[in-house]
């Protein structure tokens, strides 16, 4: 059987080049998109080209950033804008094929072995879509076209911005094998170092190692990278708008202040169960544990979870479920700096279950058919036309609506 | 001076869903009549700075591009002299 033909497109600094394309006046400067510093998310989220060449990095405090690079703007991010761009791309794709597998939001694998007939080869369709992107959408991409999904990924960060690489069956020992080992996913700091003891420095020398002393020393999953270094990953591009099955559904924030009490902690948890509870109620599912993380202002970080003596997707019970798992795990050292919530063991619909003896059913059915009402409501005038009372006491806490500001991160390869 | 230019759009759908301009009003409330519209297509604005479904259109015998950006809302670019 020939082999398949997979691209990887990558669309370079995705957040800064839409925001550039935008705002004409800062093409020719440094800059990056990074949070409000101001509600103390002050990261860098994406660097344009000028601010990476003076050491800027993604995930650098603002403050530092400017330290490296004092020129710098900032812009603050616009979640909508980038995700219509991401759509926008998506549609290009599909021009092409439908097996398309986003990777993030600014990333996409495309299988296009059955589309080379009629639209010519990968280095055709990699060559139009890039040109096509850059017209349409003005936007650069970087494209790695290959027989795996694995080296089209190392293809496409092989040369940037707005460039084409191919890593075919002939090539790759000679183009990949020289690179460093940590340019392949999922290759972290954690498994580059543990490479490096073994004398693992390229993609060539993990090829050929051992599988003896991979498998003692990474377990597994050193298996799967030496397979990987070796082309001989065979995973599918996933169907378009098929996704992975969920597995857990949450949000966490970072406050606008430091919580210094429990009532602070409480109206966070309310805030951040009326999100997850609608996310629940809305896919149908409802979950059997329910998790809480917890950051201090040092940022020692904690989570605990605990599995429910029933299912339920009811705000206020995850809430109040949240909390006590909160009040029996922190003594209050320090203020905290930000909170999670997770419902986990999900369910899907009406399940038979056990019901307990000294659980009010009735109160229990109040109380969904209450939030079902709330949803209601806020979809027909949005989220902020019906609070509870709690969200009143502190307003500068309370002004988040989590399940509209909340954006999906890349889902785990395997 | 911000070379995109939000404008006020008269426009037409046709009974098969095709959404075509019909005059434009310009920043200084002057109206043109759009006499022909010669090519739809997603293009980005390099010059104004966005994307958008750009309508070459004719007006007054000049050729002129009016974007469409999904947002229900329309741009023109800015003439600029360059010096």
């Amino acid at each position: 059987m020939s082999d398949r033909v997979i691209l990887h497109s990558d669309c370079n600094c995705f957040y800064a080049s839409v925001e550039m394309l935008h705002r004409p006046e800062l093409r020719h400067r440094p800059m990056a998109v990074g949070g409000d510093p101001e509600a103390r998310h002050g990261i860098v989220l994406t660097a344009n080209y000028m601010a990476k060449r003076s050491g800027v990095k993604t995930g650098m405090a603002l403050w530092q950033a400017r330290k490296v690079c004092p020129d710098i703007v900032f812009v603050p991010p616009n979640m909508d804008l980038y995700l219509r761009f991401s759509r926008m791309c998506s549609e290009i794709y599909s021009d092409y094929t439908d097996l398309i597998e986003p990777y993030g939001i600014d990333e996409c694998w495309l299988d296009v072995t059955c589309s080379e007939r009629l639209m010519g080869n990968g280095m055709g369709i990699a060559q139009e879509i890039r040109q096509r992107i850059k017209k349409e959408l003005g936007i650069t991409v970087s494209v790695g076209v290959s027989f795996n999904k694995i080296f089209a990924k190392l293809g496409s960060d092989y040369k940037k911005p707005d460039a084409i690489t191919t890593i075919f069956r002939e090539e790759y020992q000679t183009k990949a094998w020289n690179l460093p080992v940590s340019d392949l996913l999922y290759v972290g700091r954690s498994t580059n170092n543990k490479l490096a003891t073994l004398g693992i420095k390229t993609i060539g020398e993990l090829a050929k190692m051992e599988d003896r002393v991979l498998h003692s020393h990474l377990g597994k999953m050193g298996l799967v990278l030496k397979d990987f270094a070796n082309g001989l990953d065979d995973s599918p591009v996933r169907l378009e708008h098929t996704h992975a099955p969920v597995k857990s559904i949450g949000n966490s924030t970072t406050t606008s202040r430091d919580l210094l009490n429990d009532e602070d902690v409480q109206i966070v948890f309310y805030l951040l169960a009326e999100s997850v509870a609608a996310r629940l109620r809305e896919n149908g599912f409802q979950c059997k544990v329910v998790e809480i993380s917890v950051r201090d202002n040092g940022l020692y970080h904690f989570s605990r979870q605990r599995k429910l003596d029933h299912v339920t997707n009811i705000t206020s019970e995850l809430a109040e479920v949240a909390f006590s798992i909160f009040k029996s795990n922190y003594t209050w050292e320090k203020p905290i700096r930000s909170l999670g919530l997770r419902g986990c063991d999900l369910v899907v619909g009406n399940v038979d279950e056990q019901l307990s003896l000294f659980v009010d059913i009735e109160y229990q059915d109040k109380l969904r058919k209450m939030d079902e009402a709330v949803d209601d409501i806020r979809r027909r005038f949005g989220y902020f036309s019906v609070q509870r009372g709690l969200m009143y006491c502190d307003k500068s806490l309370s002004s988040l609506d989590c399940k509209e500001s909340h954006v999906v991160h890349p889902h785990s390869y395997f | 001076m911000n070379i995109k230019v939000y404008v006020e759009v008269t426009t037409v759908f046709t009974s098969d869903g095709r959404m075509i301009p019909k005059s434009v009003r310009w920043e200084d409330g002057k109206e043109y009549i759009i006499d022909k519209v010669k090519d739809c297509r997603r293009v980005a604005s390099l010059k104004a700075g966005g994307v958008g479904d750009r309508y070459t259109c004719m007006i007054q015998g000049f050729e002129k591009h009016l974007y469409y950006e999904g947002n229900n809302m329309w741009f023109m670019e800015r003439a600029v002299v360059q010096s």
